[in-house]
């Protein structure tokens, strides 16, 4: 009796009618790989102009990694989803170059 | 010169036949000329939903093989003056037609009526490929569930990679108790999802179930709520602005606490 009750009241703090909200944001989520996934091969030329640039400054050790993901951006108001495009860069070291 | 709709939804079983059947009675009842075209072969189901299947003796696949000429196929429904079903075969599947074939035969058929609404199979392979083929606008039917609407996002996707801009959406099967609990997505967040216009929401309603049961369109009870959401729809098709149902999610907070003292009590 007592656990049945403790169990309805943490149901009630938990916010029990909420699955809407969470089908939303995980539909956001899947939505945005499902989405970049028909763009490979902007991802592709978006890469190459990326290493052409950081080439400039850096000397790369190995390949570039980049893709775009998802994560709840913590200075977003709503708490929402919102696609991240994440470079991973492999240096090998800086190049020294004059900036006027 | 008519237009041709389709009706299309990427996942199977969310109601784009229904909506066909319904969305074609109500035009005919607005006095309009509709033909219905089923192209979904090889797993025909307009006619039942339309309670037409007694009165089939040749489908979309002698059409354009040239079995037949079109206006032998075409069945016309005697409870709704200008409706006419073009029913798809049941005993081939969806190679026996091609694009090209589709688009010929609604470029044909524009010619006759006001509305051909192509009701279209599930999936988006050579089906989808065929049913989208002539098509001047589409109407995406989905329901407000996760698999639905990602289904329906690949769709749009697909039909704006065919020219066919603008597509609306049909939310259909709202349970309104759910959403006002917080335990399905409103509308609102359907529509920000997809970013696309809502044509219009039906409501899951028990009158489907018994209409279809009885091949009589729900449209033409307009006691219930789902035959006034087709009637709205209609309208909105024939270009009248008639405003969606305001079905927002209700405190959730409110609904948790009532819901406490129920479960307590039991």
């Amino acid at each position: 009796m007592l656990k049945s009750v403790l169990n309805n009241l943490s149901n009630l703090f938990k916010s029990s009618g909420d699955s809407g909200n969470i089908a939303k944001s995980r539909l956001k989520l899947v939505l945005v790989h499902d989405r970049a996934d028909c763009q490979g091969d902007i991802m592709e030329a978006l890469k190459n102009d990326i290493i052409q640039v950081i080439k400039k400054y850096v000397e790369l050790d190995g390949d570039l990694n980049i893709e775009i993901s998802n994560k709840i951006a913590s200075d977003n108001k709503n708490d929402s989803a919102v696609s991240v495009l994440c470079a991973n860069i492999p240096i090998k070291k800086m190049r020294k170059v004059s900036v006027n | 010169m008519g237009e041709v709709i389709v009706i299309t939804s990427g996942k199977g079983g969310v109601g784009k036949t229904t909506n066909s059947a319904n969305i074609g009675a109500g035009l005919a009842l607005a006095n309009k000329k509709v033909v219905l075209v089923d192209a979904d072969i090889g797993l025909r189901n307009l006619d039942v939903v339309l309670g037409l299947e007694n009165r089939i003796v040749y489908d979309l696949v002698d059409v354009v093989e040239g079995n037949c000429r079109y206006k032998q196929a075409l069945i016309k429904d005697k409870r709704f003056e200008g409706l006419y079903l073009l029913p798809a075969a049941q005993t081939r599947d969806k190679d026996a037609v091609s694009p090209e074939q589709m688009q010929k035969l609604c470029s044909i058929l524009k010619e006759e009526f006001d509305y051909v609404i192509i009701d279209c199979p599930a999936g988006i392979e050579q089906g989808f490929k065929n049913a989208i083929a002539g098509a001047d606008r589409a109407i995406v039917v989905t329901t407000p569930e996760i698999s639905a609407v990602r289904d329906a996002d690949r769709i749009i996707g697909l039909l704006e990679a065919n020219e066919l801009n603008n597509p609306m959406l049909i939310l259909n099967r709202l349970r309104l108790d759910m959403v006002k609990r917080g335990d399905m997505m409103t509308i609102e967040d359907v529509k920000d999802i997809l970013s696309i216009d809502v044509l219009g929401v039906v409501p899951d309603d028990e009158v489907i179930v018994v209409s279809t049961n009885k091949g009589e369109p729900a449209v033409t009870n307009l006691n219930s709520r789902a035959g006034q959401a087709f009637n709205n729809i209609v309208n909105r098709i024939l270009g009248q602005k008639i405003e969606i149902m305001d079905f927002n999610r209700k405190d959730s907070f409110f609904t948790a606490i009532k819901n406490f003292f129920k479960l307590k009590k039991a």
